[in-house]
């Protein structure tokens, strides 16, 4: 068994309730800040533990707030980006489901250490009955004294918000997240200047993901240097992951980082091995936007070593070989499932979420979707892949926000190991005209067609 | 781009008045408009599901903002309806990981059931079908949203269910 | 504090961006910009096309930025190194950009009344390719009527928000803005209002391309067709400079602007009252010629150099029997039907 620091109490029966989170231990990080701390000493414990933002990108977050503007002197906001909407992703709403009071703690302890008196929790708009639970919560805080005015007679204020946003893959891009809590359009903003300067109403404003804030209580009760032993190198502590596809038992795990990743897929601790009795074919480790690995790329990095569930591990070998761990969305694809599809579906998926702000991303992302569709529909022509390739290549790096490199990738990353793939949906489209086309006859069964031979 | 107009029938009740202000007072007083999104999910939520030009005016109004700054949003979010929809709503993930769990099957078989395409309102006004994107339950799939709820892990014998309980009014769409 | 722009050195004040130190210097290093305006606060940074390339940060910090940055948001650094022109990475990603956006956009140039003062056109003629390889069909909406004097061609937009801006910055209540989003964001009033601001003509002038012309000289003339005057006249709307550019033809003015500099961005924002209702030559002082830069497409028709006749040898051959329709060539004088000539007028073709 590993260890566990978010979802160590899951199993407790009512620890969603206030009573029984208090009565397991719960918001001492916040008494022990706030009585024997202060916000610098709690900065500092974030910084030594090395933990990094999970939301996707793994920039440190102790670092993250130490970037805050005190100077100004203006109002600070920390806001918790619970807009979990990469695909694969969904670990951030199980935290809050099933111990909402942790993420409360967290957001209460880390207001503390950046002096921010309003804090909000920005929750996607479908997770409502979660958006719920968190507004029970936190009046039940209220209500306890962990909120409001003058906590524990220390004189710290504090208003803690939940805000729900309505249907947009874009928010999760913080400064988009920021346009749509003062109730615009979520268009991302151009940086800098950066929300540590800049951000919710144009105050400093620190942007953590839900489950970033909610390992702050564990580091501030045991220590900084305590959550760094867990882990191998920069990649320190505990991390959520999301599997889904096909695995024999999807869910959300809490694994220590340097796991590897032969164990988390086949053990029965974890995923349990395959769905069915067909083959692994492809992973996608950190959600929709990393790079897809094939088989032979996923338990093995290029140079022969270990895959380890590690920021570094996966993404040995760069984009050629490796891909990212991103936010933990662990999808897994047996060889009944089509690339180009699962491709074009991703496409889509971008396309749809566009805010169409620049000019790249707004126009490249549909342009991407189109070809990508024609080819799995039976009307792709040779020269749509490098098409494709070239595409992905104009739109990366020069967008606004990453949506532009998170949609590149993906693309990118299936023609460089599935090229074959498409070259076969170009070359044979009545053999792939029902959607299950891999299904009856996996890939490898025709590979030999495309298959560059030698006479 | 022009719009079909569709008259509503607006209800600005005195529990929605008291919700509205409730989610105002989240936010500092001179930064009204951040609280556009909330209010409009109440008010939707109050009028059918769905947003008329004339109901975003009134939301406009509460907030102090131009009716404009009111329609940029509600056209830039997918959960705001800006037409009459149907009562029931089924509401597919179809990204991906859904799909690697036969969501296009049963999505086609809900259809089916219904006698209607996807995107369209049975006869009817009760139920709807739409394919939507990632809703975040990727390792419960096929699933989709109904309501404020997510339905998991669905098979058609769910789906047949669920559709069953629409029929006879046992389903809660929203948690107020 | 110092900025090296292709190799060209200038001072410039803290603050200054990299777009603005460019222009200060002149010349072919001067990024293309489709959003940016100077003159509206917060554009900027949407259209791409300003992409350059900073090699060095600055001398504090001299590492070279990874991604190539938008010089009209970009603030300069003492000591920064700009490659425009020179860098084959920004001439690919302005070629990109160019492409994204004709992508979508109507190959109408030949109905189009911006064109020959396009900034699209100019884009393309820099960065873009003849073939295309977008071979989808082209994303269209339903045209949407906006009032009386500013027709509105949503297939050419490129959202650059200027006209958003100019609506947020120069009026009151702004009616229109950025609806839907993704591929699919257009710009609209949702419910068809009528945009009848004092200033909304603007929104004409800053347009970069033919998504938003003036109805009352719709479809009149080709723009190179016009010969532009700088033109006064005393007005009383609060805030209206009164100076403006006259397009005549003949003794007719046929269409009123903003006065226009190099970068197509006007001096100073004018009055619906002299944009659209001061169309007798009695209502303005002449002032004079405007002068264009010497590649615009309207000194075709400069009539300060001298203009020799044209003798095209085939021309009575082929005008042989049908001598009245010379004058048709190039000329709005198309005779048109009682019933057409009004649906003409109308400005809805």
């Amino acid at each position: 068994m590993s260890k566990k620091i978010l979802l160590d109490k899951i199993n407790v029966p009512g620890i969603k309730t206030y009573e029984v989170y208090r009565r397991e231990g719960g918001y001492a990080s916040v008494e022990k800040a706030m009585k024997s701390m202060t916000p610098d000493e709690v900065v500092e414990e974030v910084k030594k533990s090395g933990l990094r933002g999970r939301g996707g990108a793994g920039f440190p977050a102790g670092m993250k707030w130490s970037f805050i503007d005190k100077k100004s002197g203006k109002p600070r906001h920390l806001v918790c980006n619970a807009d979990e909407s990469e695909p694969g992703t969904f670990k951030d709403r199980y935290l809050m489901e099933f111990i909402p009071h942790l993420l409360i703690e967290g957001m209460i302890t880390s207001s503390f250490a950046l002096g921010a008196n309003r804090s909000y929790i920005y929750i996607r708009g479908e997770y409502m009955w979660v958006f719920k639970i968190l507004e029970r919560a936190i009046a039940e805080a209220k209500a306890a004294g962990w909120l409001g005015k003058n906590i524990l007679g220390t004189g710290y204020d504090l208003e803690l918000h939940v805000h729900c946003g309505a249907g947009a893959y874009i928010c999760g891009e913080e400064t988009a997240l920021i346009e749509s809590l003062e109730g615009k359009r979520g268009n991302p903003r151009i940086k800098p200047p950066f929300p540590a300067v800049s951000g919710l109403w144009a105050n400093p404003t620190v942007v953590n993901n839900v489950e970033t804030i909610a390992a702050v209580p564990w580091i501030v009760n045991n220590s900084g240097d305590d959550y760094a032993k867990i882990g191998i190198g920069r990649s320190t502590g505990t991390k959520l992951i999301s599997a889904s596809g096909h695995v024999k038992n999807p869910g959300v795990y809490e694994i220590e980082l340097g796991l590897s990743v032969d164990e988390f897929m086949n053990s029965d601790e974890y995923l349990g091995g395959m769905s069915s009795n067909r083959p692994l074919k492809a992973l996608v480790p950190g959600g929709s936007s990393v790079p897809i690995l094939p088989a032979d790329l996923i338990f093995k990095t290029a140079n022969g070593e270990d895959r380890l569930m590690t920021y570094e591990s996966l993404s040995d070998g760069g984009f050629a070989t490796g891909s990212m761990l991103g936010s933990g969305g662990f999808i897994v694809y047996d060889d009944t499932a089509c690339i180009v599809r699962n491709t074009w579906n991703f496409s889509r998926f971008y396309h749809h979420e566009s805010c169409g702000q620049c000019t790249p991303c707004r126009e490249g992302t549909g342009w991407l979707e189109k070809v990508l569709w024609r080819i799995e529909n039976g009307q792709g022509r040779e020269e749509d892949i490098d098409l494709l390739w070239s595409i992905q290549s104009k739109i990366e790096g020069n967008t606004i926000c990453p949506l532009g490199d998170a949609a590149s990738w993906p693309v990118a990353a299936a023609i460089r190991h599935f090229r074959e793939e498409f070259e076969y949906h170009v070359r044979f489209p009545e053999r792939i005209k029902d959607r299950n086309h891999f299904v009856a006859e996996p890939f490898d069964k025709v590979r030999h067609l495309v298959s560059k031979q030698t006479v | 781009m022009e719009r079909k107009h569709y008259e509503q029938e607006i209800n600005m009740t005195e529990s929605l008045m008291t919700r509205i202000n409730e989610l105002l007072s989240h936010y500092p007083e001179d930064k009204k408009k951040s609280a556009l999104l909330p209010v409009l999910h109440e008010v939707q939520d109050a009028h059918d599901n769905w947003l008329s030009i004339a109901l975003m005016d009134k939301v406009a109004e509460i907030l102090g903002i131009l009716p404009i700054e009111v329609y940029e949003v509600a056209t830039f979010y997918t959960m705001y309806n800006l037409k009459p929809i149907g009562k029931y709503m089924f509401e597919f993930c179809q990204t991906s990981c859904c799909c690697l769990r036969g969501t296009e099957d049963l999505m086609d078989y809900t259809c089916e059931k219904l006698g209607v395409g996807i995107g369209e309102t049975t006869a009817d006004g009760l139920f709807e079908v739409r394919g939507v994107e990632c809703l975040g339950a990727c390792g419960y799939a096929p699933m989709m949203q109904l309501g404020d709820f997510y339905k998991e892990h669905l098979t058609k014998e769910k789906i047949d269910q669920i559709i069953a309980d629409c029929r006879d009014n046992k389903i809660i769409l929203h948690d107020k | 504090m110092k900025v090296t722009i292709d190799g060209q050195e200038i001072e410039v004040e803290a603050g200054t961006t990299i777009l603005q130190a460019a222009r200060m210097i002149g010349g072919e290093s001067v990024p293309p910009a489709m959003c940016y305006y100077s003159k509206l606060k917060g554009s900027g940074g949407k259209c791409r096309c300003c992409l350059v390339e900073v090699a060095k940060g600055s001398d504090a910090d001299p590492r070279p930025m990874p991604k190539l940055m938008a010089s009209c948001v970009t603030g300069c650094m003492d000591g920064m190194e700009v490659n425009s022109k020179n860098s084959d990475r920004v001439r690919e990603a302005r070629q990109s950009v160019t492409e994204f956006l004709l992508i979508n956009h109507p190959l109408d140039c030949p109905i189009c009344d911006q064109a020959g003062e396009c900034d699209l056109q100019d884009l393309s003629f820099e960065h873009g390719k003849s073939k295309t390889r977008f071979i989808e069909e082209k994303r269209t909406f339903e045209p949407e009527d906006i009032g009386p004097n500013i027709q509105l061609h949503m297939n050419r937009c490129i959202l650059c928000q200027r006209c958003v801006q100019v609506a947020d910055q120069l009026t009151d209540n702004r009616v229109h803005g950025v609806l839907d989003r993704g591929d699919h964001a257009n710009i609209s009033t949702c419910i068809s209002k009528a945009i009848d601001n004092e200033f909304s003509g603007n929104m004409i002038d800053v347009c970069p391309v033919g998504a938003l012309t003036d109805k009352t000289f719709r479809f009149k003339s080709r723009v190179w067709f016009n010969k532009p005057f700088n033109a006064h006249r005393e007005c009383t709307t609060p805030g209206c400079c009164g100076k403006t550019t006259v397009w005549m033809f003949g003794n007719e003015i046929q269409r009123v602007t903003g006065r226009k500099d190099q970068y197509h961005e006007v001096e100073d924002f004018i009055c619906n009252t002299c944009r659209f209702d001061k169309k007798e030559v009695t209502d303005w002082v002449i002032e004079g010629p405007r002068k264009f830069d010497k590649d615009s497409v309207i000194n075709q028709n400069n009539y300060t150099r001298e203009m020799d006749t044209v003798h095209i040898a085939t021309e009575e051959g082929i005008l042989k029997g049908r001598e009245q329709d010379r004058k048709k060539i190039s000329m709005t004088a198309i005779p048109l039907n009682k019933e057409e000539q009004e649906e003409f007028n109308n400005g809805n073709l």
